[in-house]
């Protein structure tokens, strides 16, 4: 049990400290590495507590694809001159209301779940039936997802479908002028409509591409 | 004290793996090399040692010796963690393949996962280098190889996928076992040729080594990088293909498993018929390098995107509706 402690504390610190990093370094970049330190050592508290599929999930999802996206953004855009424009000294205190908004928002939801859940455990129906230990974590997440929330997993789905079209249809910009290659045309090209020989009358020449 | 003896066998094995996939990196570089020598008429590496057998030895001395320069203008910090990276993450994929069916150092149940996930993270030392270098064509290797690198992985993924239905179990283990009447390379020959291409590119061979693309690129994300560092990318790079091929052995060609279940045959350890596989796979791989040019950038994303993609989700809904129409899916 010892081990598992120290484990744990190692974890939730690293997760906790490089939370806190992401905020606070003044490299932006610097704040996606660390985010994504805290990506990884919230998977490993995930798996600590059996729930081995989530945690791989985090891993796939989150490190190996968004946290990604998130560098690439970063590291092409000028993101760090900007967020030192925004929070120099004197048009730093319009941004203070906003983000005091916003965190009072998430702590107070944060107040609530964990509240709810500590203190009245039956508020959500949780089917005892599946947290059986015979059967596998991947297993039992499987059974509940395709049978009783199938609709609520398919709903989700689409959401992401719909987002991702979007945001095609909203960066795709149809280009005038480019020449595209077309490899049928390219491998079915013959001799006959490639190559065409011509007498050429002395002093006249040939009139190409007309 | 118990506890001590606990810390220790696990050290030791973890050592007793890591050694001989360390040693078998530095002679697979030499066989690669070998390889490519023959196609072209060459003779290769063959010089020290018999056959050559120990040029990687002396590469990897004279690398050693060398001097690590870090460019002023680099962020230092991650620079040098870039190659770690690459090196560590290389390495500790290794614990979950399975030798035989119980010489495996973690037979977690969604190896299968933990190996993807590892694979996916690799991108990170690329990139990491890439950026930390401060200069041109490290920066434009690392973008073009972390775009590749996610591309090929989808595919990848959902090759997993088709697998995974046959088998009914995220554990590498099982997914041997479920090989013993056939093999998925079989049933599933067209997934594991996509797995093949895709691992290829995963880890950045030719035909897809745009992110090193030496005409281009001087040598990509490695630019900047000398001495032991270089050696290090090099050697996570090679413990990276190895872990592919084991992949796909593991995947298709059905692990530790004897191709044939006859008398002599079955008395060969597993290990030695996973190490087997895992050469020939290997082998195709080095032929690859040899004998293809290399594909240009805008055909290589076309390739994952519009092809292996399409192709491999299509197997996924053929091979579930087969499952299901002949009342063949696993049940747990």
């Amino acid at each position: 049990m010892i081990a598992h402690a120290i484990f744990f504390y190692t974890f939730s610190i690293i997760a906790v400290v490089s939370a806190i990093m992401v905020t606070t370094s003044k490299n932006t970049v610097h704040s996606v590495f660390f985010l994504i330190l805290d990506f990884i050592s919230i998977s490993c508290l995930f798996i600590m507590i059996g729930a081995e599929f989530l945690g791989m999930i985090m891993l796939i999802v989150y490190v190996g694809a968004v946290a990604v996206l998130f560098l690439f953004v970063v590291m092409m855009l000028n993101v760090a001159q900007q967020k030192n424009q925004w929070f120099a000294a004197k048009d730093s205190s319009k941004h203070i209301p906003i983000g005091l908004v916003i965190s009072t928002l998430i702590f107070v939801e944060i107040i609530i779940v964990i509240g709810g859940w500590k203190y009245k455990p039956d508020l959500f129906d949780v089917n005892n039936s599946l947290s059986q230990t015979s059967v596998s974590n991947t297993h039992s997440l499987g059974q509940v997802l395709y049978t009783e929330y199938i609709h609520v997993f398919q709903i989700s789905g689409m959401i992401l479908l719909v987002a991702m079209i979007g945001a095609i249809v909203l960066t795709f910009r149809q280009r005038s002028g480019v020449k595209r290659q077309s490899y049928i045309k390219q491998i079915s090209r013959e001799r006959a409509e490639g190559v065409e020989v011509l007498e050429v009358q002395s002093n006249k020449g040939v009139k190409i591409d007309d | 004290m118990e506890y001590l003896n606990i810390v220790f066998d696990e050290v030791y094995k973890i050592l007793f793996l890591l050694v001989p996939v360390l040693v078998s990196v530095a002679m697979i570089v030499w066989l690669d090399r070998r390889i490519w020598a023959f196609v072209q008429k060459r003779q290769g590496p063959n010089v020290v040692g018999p056959f050559g057998l120990l040029q990687s030895l002396a590469d990897a001395l004279k690398y050693i010796f060398k001097e690590m320069i870090i460019p002023s203008s680099s962020n230092k910090v991650i620079f040098i963690l870039a190659p770690i990276v690459t090196m560590t993450l290389a390495l500790i994929a290794w614990a979950v393949i399975p030798f035989s069916a119980t010489q495996v150092l973690a037979d977690i149940n969604v190896g299968i996962l933990y190996l993807f996930a590892v694979s996916s993270l690799g991108v990170y030392g690329i990139i990491m280098g890439g950026w930390a270098s401060n200069s041109k064509y490290p920066f434009l290797g690392a973008i073009r190889s972390a775009a590749q690198m996610v591309s090929y992985e989808v595919s990848i993924g959902v090759i997993i996928i088709n697998v995974l239905l046959c088998v009914g179990s995220l554990n590498l283990n099982d997914i041997v076992i479920a090989q013993q009447n056939v093999w998925f390379v079989i049933p599933l020959f067209p997934m594991f040729v996509i797995f093949f291409i895709s691992a290829l590119a995963e880890t950045n061979r030719p035909p897809f080594d745009l992110p090193e693309a030496e005409a281009e690129l001087v040598a990509g994300y490695q630019t900047e990088y000398s001495g032991m560092m270089y050696a290090m990318f090099w050697l996570g790079e090679y413990a990276n293909i190895l872990l592919m091929c084991a992949m796909g052995a593991i995947l298709f060609l059905g692990g530790w498993l004897s191709p044939i279940e006859l008398y002599p045959f079955t008395l060969v350890p597993g290990a030695i018929w996973l190490i087997l596989k895992i050469l020939l796979l290997f082998f195709l791989f080095a032929l690859v390098k040899a004998i293809v040019p290399r594909y240009r950038y805008d055909q290589l994303m076309r390739l994952g995107w519009k092809v292996f993609l399409p192709f491999s989700l299509i197997w996924v809904v053929l091979t579930a509706s087969y499952l299901f129409y002949f009342n063949l899916l696993p049940s747990s």
